[in-house]
């Protein structure tokens, strides 16, 4: 399993990219293996308020479901459309075309609640324990 | 001994829509016989333009189809069915006979009382004899289904709270419940609280104390539990909920445990609804019609959904409407056909052949129990009453899943059991065979799980690429889901 | 016991492998102060003979009478159902097996499952559709939660009162504990949906109007009005059909705009059975599949290629979203799905033409027969009817059905039950199975009963 350095994970098994005020967010490589193969994703609408740690959109594969956490507070920029069309994309490349949404970022100071990618490696040795 | 699994020859056959001949009809229609209306009386506006696009075929073509499709089926009547927590017991065909009595298969649900005389009092009966079964005072026959008399349950006990001034904001769930338990209480607008089983797969009275409170409506428990447990400490448990007002709600699936030797009533449960298609043997039809009566104290009374069955000097009548009452919860009178069946079972049993049934039921589950220890993982030791529990550990080694396993038990002829079911055991096999089941077939069921554990060190390919011997072999269920194809288009 | 094939001897050499030495052991895990010492206070077992004479007995109290000669509908008709359906329905290989979790060894049902909705979205005229609900009440019940969890923020539901009373009461119990606003409609003047009466409840509150189509009195109109206002105030239009025969002659709902379609499937092939089983039909647009409830199959193919079926969407349901799920539903009533299917394939595209129009023709000629008679005349007389109608009588419409079936006649439902406004109003169903002869004696019956 693959987790960039240069990305910052959430215990709920979502990455962040910050590129200035704007933060991309997807699900790790940790979270589409678990999933299975996923069939179906629902995202919110460009303009809407995330809040991080609470729901913004679902992820399906044929036996599970999962609530996706915001892992930063914001705006919705930008959403991405051509994985709702495809969404097996996200078990192939979850880091790249794989990117969920894209978001102002409303609160940089909650940057300190996420983790490393040495941190997340060991909160899923945890969780899998 | 061998198992029964073979092949045989099983007929490919095509959607109906493909063999539709334009001219063909299956029905055969009487004349009008009357001096006839226009058509073109009717607003134009009205008439349908487009015609529903159904098949043109003979009555030959039609009987074919269903018959080569219901021969793609496996069924209870072929052989072992043990799927857990479904109770997939024999359906005795007088229950059938029973239905199809014209005076009951006629009978209009809107006649006037007087022409439902006969159907009331079997009603009547049926709730008394449900009443006795399970301890409980009153019994409702309307819900169609199990989870629809959970929601029916809930309703009264969501009246009940509210009748106090407080309807309450939480359910109280344990971890192995069953997925209708938390969905019917959502619908009642609770908030689910989840309670871990303790390490034996039971509740304990101290979980259920650490959360209870007075914003707590009710605990949902599920008796014998869905690992085919005891819950030994509900008279504990339910002191624990009454204690701080809240009520006691079991989910009646595993009843087939308890006839004539546990009645719930006893143990402080208030609400508890019975599966009339697991317990009591009504046909499960390939999915349904169930029906889903409802048991409560005299405390809950008032809030019984309408109708009412009131007898007076030996003659029923309706009550349409009672103050406190939750309302109707399905139009007319409940699945009725299954009311029937199950009436008919109880009458052919009599107190002592229901009682033999859970005996029976429980020898059957222990002796599959103690026949496959070691081979397969068992998560709890505690021991069982109607159904037991593996997991695929063991067979983990050899990189072979519960998935695997139960696609091979068709090759050996037989159902798999229920499967990644109670959630709290990984690779779960849940298995029930109910009483119906001779020791002949349950040892060859134990050969061939036997012989599969075998298989997983020896040949785990035949196992990780079953069934072989189907009509179908694995079905693609992502390509089911991301390409969706849920009616057929030309 | 037949139905229980142990032998003595099996039992004790089972228990000797489990290592117990009785059957009372198997219990040992039960605290002993609810072990029930005395059998259950039950009517002692009953050989087969004698128990089928019991029940034919009970049966008997019903006085049912024989269907030519019963008026009854109400969102209960009573269809000749061909020989064929019933022999095909009671296969061992459709009737007792469960749900199709395996697929590899359900085919059968899973096509089933597939044909039926296949034909359910052919009659309502709609995208998609689901394995079946409970019955009609049960599936508007439940398109009311759907369209509350698609309107989001929106709690109006509109129910006109020409819905079938018990659906609405049904609807009202099951909302119960949503802080929604259930308004009910009144009705027309000719029986129908009062547009105007529409006009205070087009916001942004409102999330679903329902529409009873043919409505409880047996009225076919033309809604699309209706539809119009409500989708332009931004709510669901739910169509509601008790009589899908009906659908062989009029318009379907998906035509005419219906977002959501429920219904009960009884008239096409299930009898009576004093109200259930039956089949709950539910229908919709394809971008609300996901917020349908209940069990759907889709079509795939196998490891080898060849076409198959499976449940699909599951993710929806109970058994994976507990507490987030669509709907409660586990178990439905596929049975009856089955032979409502088999029973539209021997139908036919024609013969649901042809037994509507002769449905239609029947009921005419019974509505202007009875209408005719002194001092009865049509409640609604300017309205379009299917296979029902009301018929306002000169007195009391309970006397009148009593007196009726000492003439061996079940002559209508008595609308004053729920409709205080409808006094002495008789609701009249009339299908195939209603000749020439049974209409005009069941005239003759009523006049003489008016005479009395």
């Amino acid at each position: 399993m693959e987790f960039p350095e240069d990305l910052k994970y959430t215990k709920e098994h979502e990455w962040v990219k910050v590129n200035g005020e704007i933060a991309t967010i997807g699900i790790t490589d940790y979270a589409q293996e678990q999933l299975g193969d996923i069939v179906y994703l629902e995202l919110p609408a460009e303009g809407e308020a995330v809040e991080q740690g609470e729901p913004f959109g679902v992820v399906e594969s044929v036996k599970a479901v999962s609530d996706l956490y915001a892992a930063l507070s914001g705006t919705v920029l930008e959403i991405n459309d051509p994985l709702v069309e495809n969404p097996e994309t996200l078990n192939e490349d979850c880091y790249e075309e794989g990117w969920l949404i894209k978001i102002k970022i409303g609160d940089p100071k909650e940057l300190k609640n996420l983790m490393d990618c040495k941190s997340y490696q060991a909160h899923i040795k945890e969780e899998t324990a | 001994m061998t198992t029964p699994g073979t092949t045989g020859l099983i007929l490919e056959e095509p959607l109906l829509c493909e063999q539709s001949v334009k001219g063909r009809i299956g029905f055969s229609l009487p004349p009008s016989g009357v001096p006839e209306s226009n058509l073109s009386n009717l607003p134009k506006s009205l008439l349908r333009q487009k015609s529903a696009e159904l098949p043109e075929i003979s009555e030959v073509d039609g009987v074919r189809h269903f018959v080569r499709l219901s021969q793609q089926n496996y069924c209870k009547d072929a052989g072992l069915y043990p799927l857990g927590s479904c109770t997939m017991k024999y359906n005795p065909k007088t229950t059938e006979a029973a239905s199809k009595i014209p005076g009951f298969a006629n009978s209009h649900p809107l006649s006037t009382t007087e022409g439902m005389q006969g159907n009331l009092k079997l009603i009547y009966e049926l709730q008394e004899y449900l009443a006795e079964i399970s301890g409980m005072d009153f019994v409702t026959c309307w819900p169609a289904a199990g989870s629809h008399g959970e929601l029916t349950g809930m309703l009264m006990i969501r009246a009940f709270h509210e009748s106090k001034g407080n309807p309450r904001k939480k359910v109280i769930i344990p971890d192995s419940a069953h997925g209708t338990n938390p969905a019917s209480a959502a619908i009642c607008q609770y908030e689910v609280i989840t309670l871990p089983s303790n390490k034996e797969g039971i509740l304990t009275a101290d979980a259920v104390r650490e959360v209870m409170d007075e914003e707590v409506a009710a605990l949902m428990v599920t008796n014998p539990n869905t690992l085919g447990i005891f819950e030994e400490n509900i008279l504990e448990i339910c002191e624990v909920v009454h204690k701080k007002g809240g009520l006691v709600y079991c989910d009646g699936a595993n009843l087939n445990a308890l006839l004539g030797i546990v009645r719930l009533g006893e143990a402080g449960v208030d609400v508890l609804h019975f599966n009339l298609h697991k317990t009591f043997s009504t046909p499960h039809g390939g999915g349904g019609p169930g029906a889903g009566p409802v048991g409560i104290k005299k405390k809950l009374e008032p809030f019984l959904p309408t109708p009412l069955i009131i007898k007076e000097n030996g003659t029923f009548n309706l009550e349409w409407s009672r103050g406190q009452s939750i309302g109707r919860v399905k139009a007319y009178f409940g699945n009725f056909g299954m009311l029937v069946r199950a009436y008919t079972y109880i009458r052919e049993f009599g107190p002592e052949g229901l009682r033999r049934i859970s005996e029976m039921a429980v020898l059957n589950a222990n002796y599959i129990r103690k026949n496959l220890e070691g081979t397969y993982h068992l998560p709890y030791s505690k021991p069982v009453l109607h159904e037991c529990v593996f997991s695929d550990k063991l067979q983990k080694e050899h990189d072979i899943k519960t998935l695997d396993i139960a696609k091979r038990l068709m090759d050996y002829g037989f159902h798999p059991p229920t499967i990644y079911f109670p959630l709290i055991v990984p690779g779960a096999l849940m298995i029930e065979p109910t009483e119906s089941e001779p020791k002949a077939s349950l040892d060859q069921f134990i050969e061939a799980m036997k012989t599969i554990a075998k298989e997983c060190q020896d040949t785990p390919e035949i196992v990780k690429t079953a069934p072989h011997k189907t009509f179908r072999g694995r079905l693609d269920e992502v390509k089911a889901a991301r390409e969706l194809k849920l009616r057929w288009t030309t | 016991m037949r139905y229980i094939p142990h032998t003595p001897e099996e039992i004790q050499g089972m228990l000797k492998i489990i290592g117990l030495r009785s059957v009372a052991e198997l219990f040992s895990s039960i605290p002993d102060s609810l072990l029930q010492e005395k059998p259950l206070k039950l009517p002692p077992a009953l050989d087969e003979m004698t128990l089928l004479r019991h029940l034919e007995k009970v049966a008997t109290e019903n006085h049912t009478l024989p269907r030519s000669r019963s008026f009854l509908g109400g969102g209960v008709y009573r269809h000749y159902i061909p020989s064929a359906v019933g022999e095909l329905v009671r296969r061992s290989e459709f009737l007792t097996p469960y749900t199709p979790y395996q697929p590899e060894i359900s085919q059968g049902t899973l096509q089933v499952i597939f044909e039926f909705q296949t034909m359910v979205c052919e009659l309502f005229g709609m995208e998609v559709s689901n394995a079946s609900m409970y019955d009609g009440s049960t599936a508007l019940a439940e398109a009311c939660l759907m369209a509350l969890r698609i309107g989001k923020n929106r709690k109006t539901i509109l129910l006109p009162s020409s819905l079938h009373p018990e659906y609405t009461q049904v609807t009202h119990t099951i909302l119960k504990s949503f802080k929604d606003n259930i308004v009910e409609l009144p009705f027309s003047k000719e029986g129908g949906f009062e547009t105007a009466a529409l006009n205070d409840y087009l916001n942004d509150d409102l999330a679903a109007c329902v529409i009873p189509y043919p409505n409880f009195f047996g009225v076919v109109e033309d809604v699309r009005e209706v539809v119009q206002k409500v989708q332009q105030a931004g709510g669901l239009v739910i169509f509601c059909v008790t009589e899908p025969l009906s659908l062989g002659l009029f318009e379907s709902p998906g035509a005419l705009g219906a977002d959501i379609v429920c219904g009960e499937g009884q008239s096409l092939g299930i009898p009576p059975s004093f109200g259930g089983p039956f089949v709950g039909l539910f229908a919709a647009r394809e971008k609300h599949l996901r917020q349908m409830p209940g069990r759907i199959c889709g079509m795939t193919s196998d490891n080898k290629g060849r076409r198959g079926f499976v449940l699909t969407l599951s993710t929806r349901e109970q058994h994976i979203r507990r507490e987030k799920a669509t709907s409660n539903i586990c178990t439905n009533q596929a049975l009856c799905a089955t032979q409502m299917t088999v029973y539209l394939s021997m139908l036919g595209k024609e013969g649901l033409k042809k037994l509507a129009q002769l449905n239609w023709q029947r009921a005419e000629y019974a509505k202007q027969k009875l209408a005719s008679i002194t001092g009865v005349t049509l409640s609604f007389p300017k309205a379009t009817t299917f296979n029902e109608f009301v018929l306002k009588l000169p007195k009391s419409a309970d006397s009148v059905l009593k007196d009726l079936r000492t003439k061996g006649f079940d002559g209508g439902i008595a609308l004053d039950r729920w409709y205080h406004e409808l006094e002495n109003s008789l609701l009249v169903n009339v299908t195939e199975l209603n000749e020439r002869e049974d209409i005009d004696s069941f005239a003759t019956a009523l006049k003489e009963v008016l005479q009395s």
